[in-house]
């Protein structure tokens, strides 16, 4: 019987549970050995000319190795000069560049001006971390305040520019204009302004680096979610050959999107430890992290939806305007998402999306846990409940009759992606079905008769996503079988918890039939494997999986010559038997050769296969989600009470790390419906800076959760597998939002902006409630 | 000042500044890198040890105050033949972690609290682990870590 498809436990546990992971801060390399401590000095203020640093009595300070201003970056190539035609804006997101550069580029050091509440200033570099911090106080840095943009309004109004060269905070604009006759033919329309809040990430590990320099040898730790792409953005900044720099990531605590990029304090890092030949390390704090780590989402959406009154949606709009932060690292890219995905599961004739990109004195914005397509679900998920408010639907009836059919795959949808597979009804029917949801209504309606303090809200939300959505980047493996009899596996992509080294492990067994407890995963470590991509977009086993199968079945048949000459026999004749795992002429056990005989025969170069897999396109997973909540009408106090979902991802590989994915994306949905926000005032000022105030979801605000199965094979790769790395977030923030403004429509409350603090919640139930009382509907 | 702390059942003893944090002594004296740091507001519980058999956040805490103390941390956890403990590996079993950084201190947690509480009901365990944050795994297969070792422990 073939291992896939089963629950098997992971390889990477024992270690982590007997000695821990070797995070950045834990690696005790011999490079490493004395290495000196990093402390970055931080812009205080949201928007600020520096007029001057003077770091003299910092260097006078216990255990100070150096102190690093801008001025000191003297050994870099210049970055590419900006525009010599004034300021063009970009042409649309999709042909905008990665980070927006020319005049909108940003420094690795502050220069003159300061933009966002934790941008790095200069840097401190002492024996150890303590020092540091003391340090660090000592470094003296002059400030003139400039009004903050800490909002897409103040940014929108342009009385104060981030950038004054281009005369404008608005970065990119993109997308239709004009709805011209979409929504004619409606019978309904509704419109309204929604927000989704800006998020940090907030994996356990923050960012940290460490560098060492020696004989023309940059090697250089850095918690990522992509070593190869690491040591490209190195090479290029520091003008190096790519051969002359080792990137490694070693063990990584969470990355959630915000480690795709390497941040322009760990470039700093490596530049410096290069400079002064000194080996450092740098791990960032929390409070540090809050405000460097990129955030995520942060967009405020004007959705128009349209339709006939009886449920059948006809037009869709959503125009976005994406607060990028202080640096449009993700130029027009995440709304673009936003829009490429703006229609949903949904069959519907007119769908459009524009946006506009703005600048804000605040943390840049990339890309978190969905990274663009949670706000299109989101919006429209919003859409379609507030479309079914209007005509007095149950939401869930206006669902399955705008859910596009099965017949109808691949499917163009209005946003302009094409829909692999999909089963959207089935998928709706089986939740609605496991939550028991016309009891679930039932319930309510008892509840409302009887004036319940406590009030139930049954929130639906069906979605499709985008995974791989850079198929065509493709991944590496090499698989190579040892004379031993082991197997070593060299994977592109980058595992930080997802267990890789788990999947990878099950998926060369099953093809070879060496068992897995012989087989080694390696990834993460650009000596070893310099070419790979990384995990991010949910692309990891559809693209790096089906690369490790390939490269497999490529050992195989190269293993069967090997075999066939080691027996002299035909290849044709051999087999592997999957039994005993060896191969034999067919039907003679006699004949038996091992793995490691047939390797060890191979030749000089060995017994190993490489691949390079591209998927035709991207996969489209699909699902639905439906939460139950318990709304405290006296405190606004929300309670997620159950949450049922159907996330089909295609052919299921491992159903124990398929479900870890799933439960941690529903928990961060939940935390956005219900709790996070990071939160500036309007000087531009972080107020969710820590986690005493920024509220990461715990134990217990959460249920268990309940996961049907569902697997429609996707057609893009032999696997049939598609991501399943963000269906929660996509999923389950919509869900829960929906049930949260469900428990309160029978006040006249339509929306709630997220997330529906008590605070929030309960304020809304004051206003509609003085709002019936004076007879004013909402 | 020196501090001598018993960890893992074996002797530490250092001349260590004032200020030190147990958890810094723990990773930088004693050479134990399970121990993580996830902030700086005691909020994350990530540095979870047992300190004289009971669970605290070693950031927390200065080393001098351990001074005279047995700590426990995750690597001193599975007895010497390399047999996981009963939380060890229910964690393993329910696929409990991910990322692996907030687990040695979530696992410590856990010990504490079936300490205390050797058959806690499901709301027991959430509100029990408020302390110790988790970015992975939305707690799901955590809390089933902890009532499988729970069950696992009682006598049948």
């Amino acid at each position: 019987m073939s291992i896939l498809g089963t629950r098997v436990v992971r390889t990477e546990d024992p270690r982590l549970l007997t000695a821990g992971g070797t995070y950045v801060d834990d690696l005790r390399d011999p490079e490493l050995a004395g290495a000196a401590s990093v402390t970055f000095i931080r812009s205080p203020l949201a928007h600020a000319l520096i007029t001057n640093i003077d770091v003299s009595a910092a260097l006078d300070a216990p255990g100070v190795v150096a102190v690093l201003t801008v001025a000191d970056i003297n050994d870099l190539p210049p970055p590419p000069p900006p525009p010599e035609e004034g300021f063009e804006p970009p042409p649309g997101s999709e042909a905008a560049p990665l980070p927006l550069g020319g005049h909108w580029s940003e420094p690795l050091l502050a220069v003159d001006r300061v933009r966002f509440v934790g941008e790095p200033v200069a840097m401190v570099l002492t024996d150890d971390s303590y020092q540091g911090e003391d340090a660090a106080e000592l470094v003296s840095v002059d400030y003139e305040p400039l009004p903050a943009v800490a909002s897409i309004d103040a940014a929108l109004a342009g009385d104060s520019l981030l950038f004054p060269v281009t005369g404008t905070n608005v970065a990119v604009t993109a997308g239709a204009s004009a709805d011209g006759t979409a929504f004619d033919g409606c019978e309904v329309v509704v419109e309204r302004t929604i927000v989704n809040q800006r998020l940090a990430p907030v994996p356990m590990e923050g960012r940290a680096t460490a560098a060492s320099w020696a004989d023309g040898k940059l090697t250089v730790w850095v918690s990522t979610q992509n070593a190869q792409l690491s040591r490209f953005v190195l090479a290029g900044a520091f003008g190096m050959d790519p051969a002359a720099i080792r990137v490694v990531a070693p063990d990584v605590g969470g990355g959630f999107g915000a480690k795709i990029a390497l941040d322009r304090d760990a470039i700093l890092v490596a530049w410096a430890a290069k400079h002064t030949g000194r080996a450092l390390r740098w791990v960032e704090t929390r409070s540090e992290n809050m405000v460097g780590m990129t955030h995520g989402r942060a967009q405020r959406q004007r959705i128009k939806i349209g339709g006939t009154r009886d449920g059948r949606i006809l037009a869709y709009r959503n125009d976005i305007i994406q607060d990028t932060g202080a640096y449009p690292r993700m130029s027009g890219f995440l709304p673009f998402l936003t829009g490429l995905m703006a229609a949903g599961p949904y069959d519907i004739g007119h769908v459009a999306a524009a946006n506009r990109v703005v600048v804000t004195n605040t943390t840049p914005i990339s890309a978190y846990r969905g990274a663009g397509r949670p706000e299109a679900t989101a919006a429209v998920e919003r859409a379609v409940d507030l479309f079914a408010a209007e005509i007095g639907m149950d939401p869930a009836e206006v669902r399955r009759i705008n859910l596009v059919p099965p017949d109808k795959f691949p499917y163009s949808s209005g946003g302009g992606a094409v829909y692999d597979t999909g089963e959207y009804v089935a998928a709706l029917d089986k939740v609605l079905a496991a939550a028991g949801y016309s009891e679930l209504r039932a319930e309510q309606a008892r509840r409302r008769e009887r004036g319940d303090v406590l009030q139930l809200g049954i929130g639906v939300a069906s979605y499709v996503e985008i995974t791989a959505a850079d198929a065509a980047g493709g991944e590496t493996a090499r698989v190579m079988v040892h004379d031993d009899g082991t197997a070593t596996v060299y994977t592109g992509s980058s595992a930080h918890g997802q267990g890789h080294h788990t999947a990878w492990a099950m998926l060369v067994q099953d093809e070879l039939c060496i068992p897995m407890d012989k087989i080694t995963v390696i990834h993460g470590d650009t000596d070893l494997i310099p070419f790979g991509t990384g995990t991010y977009a949910s692309r990891s086993l559809q693209l790096g999986g089906t690369a490790v199968h390939n490269a497999a079945v490529d050992v195989k048949e190269r293993a069967r010559a090997v075999a066939a000459d080691l027996l002299e026999a035909s290849p044709a004749d051999l087999e592997l038997d999957t039994e005993s795992g060896v191969w034999q002429v067919r039907g003679d056990p006699a004949s038996s050769r091992t793995w490691g005989e047939v390797a060890a025969h191979a030749g000089p170069d060995g017994l190993a296969a490489d691949a390079n897999f591209t998927e035709g396109q991207p996969t489209f997973p699909f699902g639905t989600h439906l939460a139950v909540v318990e709304v405290d009408t006296e405190t606004g106090k929300v309670r997620l009470l159950r949450h049922v979902t159907v996330d089909d991802a295609g052919t299921v590989l491992n159903p124990l790390l398929v479900e870890g994915q799933r439960h941690g994306g529903i928990a961060q949905g939940a935390a956005q419906a219900l709790l996070e926000e990071m939160v500036y005032d309007a000087d531009g000022n972080p107020i969710t800076g820590t986690l005493v105030d920024y509220a990461i979801i715990t134990a217990a605000e959460l249920p268990s959760f309940e996961l049907l199965v569902s697997e429609t094979p996707a057609t893009s790769n032999p696997l049939g597998a598609k991501g399943i790395g963000e269906a929660g977030t996509i999923g389950a923030t919509p869900a829960v939002q929906n049930a949260v403004v469900d428990a309160l429509s029978h006040l006249g409350i339509r929306h709630l902006d997220m997330p529906a603090t008590p605070a929030r919640v309960w304020a809304a139930i004051s206003e509609a409630t003085a709002n019936s009382a004076t007879g004013e509907g909402q | 000042m020196k501090v001598t702390v018993t960890v893992n059942g074996g002797q530490v003893a250092a001349e260590v500044p004032d200020r030190t944090l147990l958890v810094h002594f723990l990773r930088d004296v004693a050479g134990l890198t399970a121990t993580n740091v996830g902030c700086d507001t005691s909020s994350c519980g990530a540095c979870t040890v047992l300190l004289d058999g009971r669970s605290v956040k070693s950031c927390t805490l200065l080393a001098a105050q351990a001074d005279g103390s047995a700590v426990v941390t995750l690597e001193g956890l599975a007895n010497g033949s390399g047999e996981l403990h009963p939380v060890q590996q229910a964690f393993r079993a329910e696929h409990g972690l991910q990322c692996g950084f907030c687990t040695p201190g979530m696992v410590m947690a856990v010990v504490s609290l079936l300490e205390e509480n050797p058959d806690p009901s499901e709301a027991e365990v959430r509100t029990a682990l408020e302390g110790n944050l988790c970015r992975c795994t939305g707690y799901h297969n955590i809390v089933r870590a902890v009532l499988a070792a729970a069950s696992e422990r009682r006598p049948s």
